[in-house]
């Protein structure tokens, strides 16, 4: 269902961060949206209050998780839920990461801050592939330990060394931190991939997005093989109005994710 | 389909009985006529109402109406609104959402009239604009349900221009002043010694089937190389132009230009020039809840992208200058709406430089980025030249 919200029941919420919740959500009644692909997006409603959208991160048989962050009225509202209550979700929408065009490939999975919420089904899906991808990487950075997002999983899977192959650095440490200390890019020496046959999936601020990019474009990706996601205010998430545009892309119907080759020149300009 | 289209002359009472079929057959008949010192498109309810004998005079900033002696009826420009209004009205509601007292949540589209339009003296460069928005809002993915609905039922009159307006550069944009498309009648207005009478073409089957119903006369040659005349004639007096480069490009090339500076420094950020044109699209939305708390909407308004809050994200707009603002409306009309929507955005009816309070002149904005463009890549060439001959041992 894409024009109107079908009612979603929250059945967990599960708090991540101090302002960030993961919320799971399942259909309220017999009606569900069509299947989500890692890197898709809803509009989730919160009655009265206002829709935005929020990337999935992780789908279930009939469930999607979504994590939040409280950093406006509807958000704060939905962070707000507690189990039973109802919201309203329309999707999916946009590009996935497609994952499927990097079959045979290393993957190079980079997050900051809460861009790792709509990597880590891309993760899920690629860890229940094994056979399908070569080495599989997770780098992920964040301004502090309080800040990561998922962080139980991302100390298991670091100390496991992987699959995923995983490392997690923070800007500011604090007592008792068990990762590096550093920007994400840094952890790119510690990461096992072919350049020529890797490709990137990145999300998180637009400043950490174009200094990954860079240094992998550097490091001899191609610029395509290097997807990114993107962000822009979205009020209809169906192309017509007009708020996601960044240059000649609009967000929610060509994004979030897209190419490097096409969001270099983009994010290159001021006040695009 | 494969009959020839019916081309005939209407006289005044043809006119009016043309008004009066489409009445007849339940449709809202809107047109232009005087209100208030413009000509506004509005609900008419006789031919008797349009702008007969009113003529427009306009410049950047600025518009007036003047009487004319001739008594035409189309010899205007256009005016301050565009047929938008009607197929994406300026606030609409989208849906309905309820919560019961145990918290259970539907959501339902809400109900919507749908008028069963007939629009009379659409100019040609309207039509575009009518062609562009049906792209946007229903020719992609998703369909903007009520633009679909309104839009597939209505009845479109073009009129031909053979009195272009000063801000008018519809040539230049391949858009006017004949109409060649996407009309189901096509009338051009003629007043000579023969007389007030209007050449009027079929463009669909709904067209000549109309037509059978109004009096009218099948078109002499005569009439019919006057009408080709006047138009022609038309196209030889535009008001203004846009330059004669690839502005798809130009724009594309111009993101770091100065001229965005100076335009700034003019412009008022009001957006009235969005307000105005025919193929602005952008939409925000509202939400409303009643005072039980029980009930809340879902509202579109229309919105521009000189809306500081249009571009809001974490904490602070996207675009907070006035020069990104300009920027993007201007790369959004001439450039990037080709990316999203396979043409340009701008269709050259003239409205934003009439209407914005400052007089600021989008074919004189995009001469402005043309004339920077070349000489930075004069400079450019020379310095190269330059760079060669030293280099040269
Ligand atoms: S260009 Fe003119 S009409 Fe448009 S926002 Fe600026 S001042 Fe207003
Ligand atoms: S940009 Fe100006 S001239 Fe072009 S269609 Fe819009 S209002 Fe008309």
């Amino acid at each position: 269902m894409t024009d109107v919200p079908l009612p979603y029941r929250v059945t967990r919420v599960r708090p991540e961060t101090a302002d960030t919740v993961s919320v799971t959500l399942a259909p309220a009644g017999a009606a569900a949206v069509a299947p989500f692909v890692p890197g898709q997006f809803a509009m989730v409603y919160a009655f009265g209050v206002g829709e935005i959208p929020v990337s999935v991160s992780r789908i279930g048989h009939r469930e999607l998780v979504h994590t939040i962050r409280a950093v406006g009225a509807v958000s704060a509202a939905l962070c707000a839920l507690r189990p039973g209550e109802q919201v309203g979700l329309r999707g999916p929408f946009g590009t996935g990461w497609s994952l499927g065009r990097a079959i045979g490939q290393d993957l190079l999975v980079m997050a900051g801050g809460i861009g790792l919420a709509p990597l880590r089904p891309l993760v899920a899906a690629a860890l229940a592939a094994p056979h399908a991808y070569g080495r599989l990487n997770l780098l992920v950075g964040a301004r502090t330990p309080d800040d990561l997002l998922y962080a139980g999983r991302l100390r298991a899977w670091t100390a496991a060394h992987g699959p995923p192959r995983c490392a997690v650095a923070v800007d500011r440490p604090s007592p008792g931190w068990w990762g590096r200390v550093g920007v994400v890019t840094t952890l790119l020496n510690g990461a096992r991939f072919t350049p020529r046959n890797t490709t990137a999936f990145v999300c998180g601020p637009e400043v950490m997005i174009r200094a990954a990019a860079r240094e992998l474009v550097h490091r001899g990706l191609a610029p395509h093989r290097i997807r990114v996601s993107l962000e822009r205010n979205m009020r209809c998430a169906t192309g017509h109005c007009g708020h996601c545009q960044l240059g000649g892309v609009l967000l929610c119907r060509d994004g979030p994710v897209i190419g490097w080759n096409r969001a270099e020149g983009l994010l290159s300009v001021r006040e695009m | 389909m494969s009959e020839r289209r019916t081309t005939a002359v209407l006289d005044r009472t043809g006119l009016d009985a043309l008004v009066q079929v489409l009445r007849a057959r339940g449709r809202t008949v809107i047109g232009p006529t005087v209100r208030d010192g413009a000509v506004v498109l509005a609900d008419l309810a006789t031919a008797e109402e349009l702008p007969f004998g009113w003529g427009t005079e306009v410049e950047a900033g600025r518009y007036r109406l003047v009487p004319r002696a001739d008594g035409a009826a189309f010899a205007h420009t256009t005016g301050p609104q565009s047929w938008k209004a009607f197929l994406h009205p300026e606030r609409e509601k989208v849906w309905d959402a309820d919560r019961t007292a145990d918290g259970r949540l539907s959501v339902a589209e809400a109900p919507r009239a749908r008028p069963s339009y007939a629009f009379l003296g659409v100019r040609p460069c309207d039509l575009r604009a009518v062609a562009i928005q049906d792209r946007v809002l229903a020719g992609g993915r998703y369909q903007d349900r009520g633009y679909r609905e309104r839009r597939a039922g209505a009845f479109l009159i073009a009129a031909e221009c053979t009195e272009p307006g000063a801000t008018c550069f519809c040539v230049s944009m391949g858009s006017g002043p004949g109409a060649d498309a996407g009309f189901d009648l096509a009338l051009t207005e003629l007043v000579d010694e023969t007389g007030h009478r209007f050449h009027v073409r079929a463009g669909s089957d709904a067209g000549d089937e109309l037509l059978a119903e109004v009096p009218h006369r099948p078109a002499e040659p005569e009439t019919q190389a006057a009408a080709r005349d006047a138009v022609d004639a038309a196209r030889e007096r535009m008001g203004r132009a846009m330059p004669p480069v690839d502005l798809r490009t130009l724009l594309g090339d111009s993101l770091e230009a100065d001229r965005w500076d100076d335009v700034a420094a003019r412009c008022l950020t009001c957006g009235n020039c969005t307000m105005v044109c025919p193929t602005c699209f952008c939409t925000t939305t509202e939400e409303i809840t009643d005072l039980t708390g029980d009930h809340a909407e879902r509202w579109q308004r229309w919105d521009s992208c000189f809306d500081l809050d249009f571009s809001y994200l974490h904490g602070g707009p996207v675009r907070a200058s006035a020069r990104s603002r300009y920027r993007q409306w201007l790369t959004h009309k001439l450039s990037t709406w080709y990316e999203q929507f396979g043409s340009s955005g701008c269709v050259g009816c003239g409205r934003c430089i009439t209407w914005c309070p400052v007089g600021i002149d989008i074919t004189e904005e995009a001469s402005a980025l043309h004339d920077e463009l070349a000489a930075r890549l004069r400079r450019h060439d020379q310095e190269g030249e330059n760079g060669r001959k030293e280099s040269e041992p």
